[in-house]
């Protein structure tokens, strides 16, 4: 039973950065916007407050702050020719679930993409042939520049208060920053954040050998910061509970320490929690969405109506919806056709852990605190020898020294028992891992569909994951781990132990919540589900956010590119989409 | 228009000041007199108590606690039948000047007439013809839950024969307009006494201890507003005095429970002119008495030890170790008159409870402090609460663990996560107003 409610102008589906980005800019131009989120509302105080959130056991082991899969799930395989499973635990990635989404427990790895990563296939045809790129490679275009994208990437750096050292500043090279990153209009608003003296060993090891090592931007705050809503944040206390956790000190950015103090003050904004969007609904033409349906805690279903439908969900979900709703043609893998669920990919990721004589005080971290090395990401280097495409930067993170889960063992140490013991107590406080994060190219076989056989709650077809690494991205991630052995070494360790990733990808173990594809972007309707104002190309008050738009990973974490992406569609649907609703587009 | 002279000695351009927009009061109020009694319905925070968290502007309801029992407000829209429709002028005044209702009816001062008394007729009026305007809400007042002995209200003749001093503020020639402006305001309608002047057994102001410091209800202690340094606003210039009143907090403090309310419902929103006026005035207040010497020797150093260690666990994060805070951010502990304080109610409230900041749009952010009254005993309350009060040259009276318990009693546990539509309550939070 369906009762339509009072319209609303925008609705956006999912409370976390996209909707908090898209609400703030969109509530400024007078329109009634409305957030649905699946999960309860939550605020730095009491829900993360400091002393109660630093919990690895509530927070981390037991999943606090995640969707649950019991309500949530989906489907998965590894390649088309095996049966998919439903997923009964959280494993590889972990959406959130609540006001500020996945923004709330994120480490605060705030990235921009390269400007090559949003031209990779021609960038790549020209500087290696046509021949270079695999068939399967299913990598496009992203339809946009980062040039385009470059002053969205810099509201959300002052949004946030990004601790870092710029390496490019308008074409000019910065000492001490990142010299591979494209040009920024200005430096980060806030300095780098102080180093760990695992970070200061890798910094000097990687010059050693002639690198170029850099702070990593940090979604930390390494000082006070009032950022540009006027919104109040304090400095990082480096207590080492980030990832997984919400922040209790107004230090790590997230939709509540940015953006909702002052979106919630304003009066044509609202939201409703314990709202699951099931439907976006279209008119009898197919061509244009009239709102969506929804069902809120009491088991009602309800009818929303909107003028505009944004898909600001975590990036599979925003997928799924669009497969329930039948927006844009579902993708094929047999025929190559079609776009809903076409290009899914992922991040590639390798350690390699450092074992020291000397005490390195791991739970002195930050989630965001590293050093890192980018020569080896994107096309950053010569990929002629290599022979594969993309690439990732190496780091060195001290996240914090969390005593469950956070600990290195030497290869050669006891698995349990007493040995084990032994080994953990010698370990904890002498040791660091250098971790490699990696590209995924998407492919013709990683693709996300309606599952035949398993339903949700609401009868509905959950979500089928079909997602392998290729030989592409297992020889990347080996290239990668290698160069991370060279700086272990240099560091002088009394050992270390590389860890690359081999074999079939595997769901289970944690790796990165960086899921992204699905829900393309690009300038050819046959190859992408939104344009480049990520606009559907099939029903135009449709628009889609998230990672779910990136066309293949890069070998950066997604944060930032997400919310400049965010503030481009914005920025569009401000400028121009409401002056005359109509494709942006048109082909 | 109401023929009205003015008798006070004082010279015109004080007049000017006090009694702006005066002529406008008529018959059919002029719009700037609407506009200015809205102003002043800001300035006497009327709408707050008068309003139902929730619920429909100025219709009534809220549950004022009191010493005696809850009183609840009652409903001020022009409602012909359920609010003050049918009020004249005159009724209104009297009301507002005497504390005497329409029909005679004595009013409880938890209506703060003590002070409203002091408030011009032309300020009244305009108060008046604001509230004509508001939308007129049908709701009928509840029935306040008193012991009976309090029921019969013929007691507050007598009570206001011992406590009520009926008059309008009489300015000072001696001093400055502006001074005269925040007598005015600080002594009359904003009625900052209601907390920080003490109150007697029977809740009669003690008129002998101005703003010496009292009781904003639910053990939240209303700071001195003397010019005594440790615990008044004496080492507050009058740029940190406005600043406080406007954002909720300055360099040297943050509001925190009912005054985070004020701010956010008043101060913010009045004229700089006004709040200079104010902060001239407290600024030249005396000092209050020090009623209690600080103990410094009573506290031993087990318990500092005890109370730096949780301090160190609890509170560094944000209060940074040596309780200077961060700037603009945090606010300090140090040589703060709240947590100095005579009365520590609003420490250990705080302690066991948490509170948030103002948030006005000047500063938006609302920090806010998480309770700790889930993982600390009263004892170690006590204990951190001590050494807050005792540390980096703070001095206070000692606190023992029965006052946190007295405390705890009558307030909200603190471990409880957000509720679905906490955000709606959050000042100035109009959110999940679209539910279906």
């Amino acid at each position: 039973m369906t009762n339509p409610l009072k319209p609303v102008d925008v609705v956006l589906v999912g409370f976390g950065w996209t909707a908090s980005i898209l609400a703030e800019q969109l509530t400024q131009t007078g329109l009634q916007v409305l957030a649905l989120e699946r999960g309860r509302f939550r605020d730095t105080v009491p829900d993360f407050a400091t002393t109660r959130i630093q919990d690895e056991l509530r927070y981390a082991v037991r999943d606090g702050l995640f969707e649950e899969p019991a309500r949530d799930t989906l489907t998965f395989r590894n390649s088309v020719d095996q049966t998919a499973l439903p997923m009964r635990h959280l494993g590889s990635f972990l959406p959130g679930v609540g006001v500020g989404g996945a923004g709330v427990h994120w480490n605060g790895q705030l990235w921009r993409f390269l400007p090559e990563d949003f031209v990779i296939r021609s960038h790549t045809q020209e500087r290696y042939g046509r021949k270079f790129i695999p068939a399967d490679m299913t990598i496009q275009d992203w339809g946009i520049t980062y040039a385009e994208l470059e002053p969205h990437y810099d509201t959300f750096d002052y949004l946030c208060g990004i601790s870092g050292t710029a390496g490019n500043i308008q074409g000019r090279i910065q000492p001490g920053g990142n010299p591979f990153e494209g040009a920024r209009q200005r430096d980060y608003p806030l300095p780098p954040l102080k180093r760990s003296y695992a970070t200061v060993l890798f910094d000097k090891a990687a010059k050693e050998i002639g690198f170029k090592p850099f702070p990593c931007p940090a979604a930390n705050t390494s000082a006070p910061y009032k950022n540009t809503l006027g919104v109040q944040m304090g400095p990082c206390t480096y207590c080492g509970y980030c990832e997984w956790f919400g922040c209790g000190n107004y230090s790590k950015a997230s939709p509540q320490t940015t953006i909702l103090p002052v979106l919630l003050k304003r009066g044509n904004f609202s939201y409703r929690t314990h709202c699951e969007v099931t439907r976006i609904n279209l008119d009898s033409t197919g061509k244009r969405a009239t709102g969506v349906t929804y069902v809120d805690a009491q088991g009602r279903q309800l009818e929303q109506p909107a003028s505009l439908v944004i898909c600001c969900a975590f990036a599979q979900h925003n997928a799924w919806l669009l497969l329930l709703s039948k927006i844009g043609q579902p993708y094929d893998p047999k025929t190559n056709t079609g776009v809903v669920g076409r290009n899914y990919a992922y991040q590639i990721t390798s350690a390699v852990d450092v074992f020291f004589d000397e005490i390195m005080n791991p739970f002195m971290g930050a989630g965001a605190l590293g050093q890192a090395i980018d020569e080896f990401n994107g096309d950053n280097f010569d990929h002629g020898p290599e022979g594969f495409v993309g690439g990732g930067y190496i780091a060195l993170w001290t996240t914090g020294g969390r005593p469950i889960l956070q600990h290195q063992l030497p290869a050669d140490a006891p698995k349990w028992g007493a040995g084990w013991k032994k080994a953990m107590a010698d370990n904890y406080l002498k040791s660091a891992s250098i971790a490699t994060h990696g590209s995924v190219m998407s492919y013709r076989d990683s693709y996300l569909d309606l599952d035949p056989t398993y339903r949700d709650i609401y009868g509905n077809p959950l979500l089928r994951l079909t997602f392998d690494f290729h030989p592409n991205e297992i020889k990347m991630s080996g290239f990668l781990t290698g160069k991370a052995a060279l700086i272990a070494q240099a560091m002088k360790p009394r050992s270390f132990n590389a860890i690359p990733r081999v074999g079939h990808y595997s769901i289970v173990p944690y790796q990165t919540t960086h899921n992204t594809g699905g829900c393309a972007m690009g300038a050819d309707p046959k190859t992408s589900v939104v344009n480049k104002y990520l606009q559907s190309w099939d029903v135009h008050n449709v628009f889609v956010m998230g990672s779910s738009v990136f066309p293949q990973n890069a070998g950066y974490n997604p944060t930032g590119t997400v919310a400049a992406l965010a503030y481009w569609a914005a920025d569009a649907i401000k400028s121009r989409y409401l002056k005359s609703p109509g494709p942006l587009i048109q082909v | 228009m109401r023929a009205r002279s003015f008798t006070l000695p004082i010279g015109g351009s004080i007049a000017l000041a006090l009694f702006a927009g005066a002529a406008l009061a008529g018959q059919h109020a002029a719009s700037s007199e609407v506009a200015r009694g809205r102003y002043l319905v800001r300035i006497g925070d009327c709408e707050y108590c008068h309003t139902l968290p929730g619920g429909k502007p100025f219709a009534g309801g809220r549950a004022i606690p009191t010493p005696f029992g809850l009183i609840y407000s009652v409903n001020i829209t022009p409602d012909r039948d359920t609010g003050i429709g049918q009020w004249t002028e005159q009724d209104f005044y009297t009301a507002m000047h005497t504390g005497i209702g329409r029909d005679d009816v004595h009013l409880y001062p938890a209506f703060p007439y003590p002070w409203f008394t002091k408030v011009t007729r032309a300020d009244v009026d305009a108060i008046k013809a604001y509230l004509d305007t508001v939308a007129p809400v049908v709701q009928n007042d509840r029935t306040n839950r008193l012991p009976w002995v309090l029921r019969w209200r013929g007691e507050l003749f007598g009570w206001n024969l011992l406590f009520f001093d009926e008059g309008e503020y009489k300015g000072d020639p001696t001093q400055s307009a502006a001074w005269n402006r925040g007598a005015y305001l600080v002594q009359g309608l904003a009625h900052c006494g209601a907390c920080h002047t003490p109150d007697n057994w029977l809740g009669g102001t003690k008129h002998s201890e101005p703003f010496e410091g009292g009781d904003a209800g639910l053990h939240w202690s209303a700071p001195g507003l003397g010019s005594n340094i440790r615990d008044g606003v004496g080492g507050w210039s009058t740029a940190e005095i406005v600043e406080y009143l406007k954002t909720g907090a300055n360099i040297k403090s943050a509001s925190a429970g009912p005054m985070s309310d004020v701010v956010m419902n008043s101060t913010q929103y009045l004229s700089d002119t006004d709040l200079n006026a104010i902060a001239l005035y407290l600024k030249e207040r005396p000092n209050n008495p020090v009623k209690s010497p600080p103990e410094t020797l009573a506290l031993g150093t087990d318990a500092l030890a005890r109370g730096q260690a949780l301090y160190i666990d609890n509170c560094t994060a944000c209060h940074m170790g040596d309780g200077r805070g961060v700037v603009d951010v945090f606010p300090p502990l140090t040589g703060s008159a709240a947590i100095q304080a005579d009365n520590p109610g609003t420490v250990v409230h705080v302690v066991l409870a948490g509170s948030r900041m103002a948030a006005p749009s000047s500063k938006p952010t609302g920090l806010a402090m998480p309770g700790f009254g889930w993982k600390l005993d009263d004892h170690q309350i006590a204990d951190v609460v001590n050494y807050i009060r005792h540390a980096w040259g703070n001095r206070a009276p000692l606190v023992t663990a029965d006052t946190v318990v007295a405390v705890r009693k009558d307030i909200e546990p603190s471990d409880r996560p957000s509720r679905d539509g906490d955000a709606a309550t959050h000042p100035d939070a109009p959110v999940n107003r679209a539910d279906p």
